[in-house]
């Protein structure tokens, strides 16, 4: 097994990340799940948007783009069209993802194609300085919401079940073997997959929320997550502010995006030669 | 002699569609918009037929994004809107513009601003155009007068962006873009393709953003161990963010403004009429250039010396071509359904005085405006 070293950039570490941020650990998952798969290193694109969290393809040794924010998957969709052989992955934040990019999020969990979100979720605005994200908890402090924040996170995960995502999963830092796994399993799903990982930002998010030290925001992520295993045995209100995490939704009765254009290709040109199309 | 199925009855809209399949398009992203919903309607008939894809997206950023990301991966990519689409388009004609990826957007402009007159023409996107995007940045704009030069224009247009790694803007109008004309298309083997330059380098030696005289950086095809990085930042010559790096960033801004310097020459279209004594100079662009060749044509028969220069080609601005054909006229008149945008440029290129025949109330502009106006300069 090869080490995760092996798959980052030569010179591209030290890292941007504060000490204590959960980003690298995610890229850390990400590499031993694609080291698992065997996957060949020229067949994986990571594309990002903008964000901290966005800049985990700067140090991974694979094909990579950081697109603009919010746009990632949007560009990934003409990616995958025009590479259809390659694994792309898309790597977002709460903010990129679920905030101003979330509009494509949706659509392209509707398509059902052959991409595979990461989204990273530690809650905030971590590369502009901590403003509160559209999953920032309601009550917590941000740079913007200095009394508290008045809005309501939402759960991304039913979102995208209901967008049409056939792979959905939840997973945390802490619990980073279950990760892991959520993780080589997106990989190996065929149709657009969705997995949202809860990660620290003790700079942007822990500091004003009485969680400087990036161990206390583990203990909460530990604390506030439910395996979708025992999730029954709670009552709506005792699930109120708590993550459910692991596999949530596995589907395969939905044609993958790519596949099916390949075969819209084959019938325009059946029709065109006068066949029936059909 | 035009073999028979050359000679079509073609609407402007539906030439770009030929057009950019001839030139080798393989990739559309769309949203529909009036007067450029043709173009989807066709592209998602055309694409598949040719072996490409037609993809209808949830809004112009994604599509904007989505041929972007189509052209990283080797295909030569369109979208096509008006106004409001072409407004949420600007970010990502700046990213294709920073990362250097050969795109075609058509914009067929109706009257703006906001929701404006969906099915007439203007042409107020001129400078939007231009500088839609934030930053400084290359862009090339070109711009028909009628089906055939939306034809011809569109396949400049993907050649251009594969050469020089610009977005190229095709701006037409919602006259262009609806009128059915005859047109005689050329023999498809008589036209010159132009695909991007691809790098011989081995992945060790290659820097995607390192560039030669010609300041165009080589692609290289993502297999084999050329696993690069590509970012919306300013970046260094493999292609990772120089956040601080103001050397870099100046270096890299200056080879993106001189790239189209380089090309200016190649990437300038222009047709001319009666110019050769034109005591009066009609510089137009667009369906406006049609009203202004008949004005010229009217005018020439009551001895008035009018002429016409045509630009095809809008940005990078052809200072060097109007001051050419403007040098011995006394006045150039500048028609525009706007209420004058190029016309500073042309004042600036001619060093004659200039007037403007402007309108953007939908309506287009008659022959008979611009001979009024050609008397009262007189
Ligand atoms: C169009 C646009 N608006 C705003 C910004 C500024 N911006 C950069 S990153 C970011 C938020 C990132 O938050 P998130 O996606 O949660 O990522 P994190 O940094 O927390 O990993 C914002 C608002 C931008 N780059 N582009
Ligand atoms: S600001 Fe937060 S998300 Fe960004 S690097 Fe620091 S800890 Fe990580």
């Amino acid at each position: 097994m090869a080490q995760v070293k092996d798959y980052l950039r030569p010179g591209k570490l030290p890292h941007i990340w504060c000490p204590g941020c959960g980003d690298g650990t995610v890229v850390g998952a990400m590499i031993r799940s694609i080291d698992k798969l065997k996957l060949d290193r020229d067949l994986v694109t990571v594309i990002t948007g903008i964000g901290c969290s966005s800049r985990v393809n700067n140090i991974m040794d694979f094909h990579s783009f950081q697109t603009t924010h919010g746009r990632a998957v949007a560009f990934a969709t003409g990616y995958k069209v025009a590479k259809p052989d390659m694994k792309v992955i898309v790597v977002t934040g709460d903010g990129d993802g679920a905030g101003i990019g979330g509009n494509h999020l949706i659509h392209a969990a509707r398509r059902n194609i052959d991409l595979k979100v990461i989204l990273i979720n530690n809650q905030i605005f971590g590369m502009t300085g901590g403003q509160f994200s559209p999953l920032t908890p309601n009550g917590a402090i941000a740079s913007t919401a200095q009394y508290e924040n008045t809005e309501y996170p939402f759960d991304v995960c039913k979102l995208m079940e209901a967008a049409g995502a056939t792979y959905v999963a939840r997973g945390t830092v802490y619990h980073l073997a279950l990760t892991e796994k959520l993780i080589t399993r997106s990989l190996e799903h065929k149709g657009f997959s969705y997995v949202e990982i809860i990660t620290q930002c003790p700079t942007g998010y822990g500091k004003r929320n009485k969680m400087a030290d990036p161990y206390q925001l583990l203990m909460w992520q530990k604390e506030n997550s439910v395996p979708v295993e025992q999730a029954g045995k709670y009552s709506a209100e005792e699930l109120k502010d708590k993550f459910i995490i692991g596999e949530l939704l596995v589907r395969n009765d939905r044609t993958e995006f790519v596949e099916a254009n390949a075969r819209l290709i084959d019938k325009s040109r059946a029709k065109a030669k006068g066949g029936s199309g059909k | 002699m035009i073999k028979e199925n050359r000679v079509r009855f073609m609407q402007g809209n539906e030439a770009v569609v030929e057009a950019g399949i001839i030139a080798g398009v393989r990739f559309f992203a769309g949203y529909p918009i009036t007067p450029a919903s043709e173009i989807a309607e066709l592209m998602s008939i055309r694409m598949p037929q040719v072996g490409g894809s037609y993809l209808q997206m949830e809004d112009e950023l994604a599509s904007m994004a989505a041929i972007v990301g189509a052209s990283m991966g080797g295909l030569k990519s369109m979208t096509a809107t008006s106004g409001p689409g072409f407004s949420l388009m600007q970010e990502n004609i700046g990213f294709a513009s920073m990362v250097e990826i050969p795109c075609v957007i058509v914009n067929v402009m109706r009257v703006g601003p906001a929701s404006g007159m969906p099915t007439h023409p203007a042409q107020g996107d001129v400078m939007q155009a231009r500088w839609g995007t934030h930053g400084d940045h290359p862009v090339v704009v070109l711009c028909p007068a009628n089906v055939k030069e939306a034809f011809d224009l569109t396949i400049e247009a993907v050649n251009i962006s594969e050469l020089v790694r610009v977005p190229v803007i095709l701006l037409s109008d919602a006259t262009v873009g609806h009128i059915r004309e005859r047109v005689e298309l050329p023999d498809p083997a008589s036209i010159a393709l132009i695909n991007r330059k691809m790098t011989t380098l081995p992945p060790e030696q290659y820097k995607p953003f390192a560039a030669g005289e010609d300041c165009v950086p080589e692609f290289a095809d993502r297999s084999n161990g050329y696993r690069y990085h590509m970012c919306s930042n300013m970046h260094n010559e493999w292609g990772f963010p120089a956040d601080s790096g103001h050397e870099i960033a100046d270096k890299l801004i200056r080879r993106l403004d001189k790239k189209v310097d380089l090309f200016q020459d190649r990437v300038t279209f222009y047709n001319t009429y009666e110019t050769e004594d034109a005591e009066f100079m009609i510089v137009a662009y667009g369906s406006v250039a049609r009203s202004a060749k008949d004005a010229v044509k009217l005018l020439r028969k009551e001895n008035i010396r009018a002429g016409l220069l045509q630009l095809q080609t809008i940005w990078p601005f052809p200072t060097a071509v109007v001051k050419q054909f403007c040098v011995g006229a006394k006045t150039v008149i500048v028609p525009e359904m706007n209420m004058g945008q190029l016309i500073s440029e042309v004042r600036l290129a001619a060093g004659c005085e200039a007037v403007g025949v402007n309108r953007a109330d939908g309506m287009a502009i008659s022959p008979q405006e611009i001979i009024e106006k050609v008397k009262a300069v007189k």
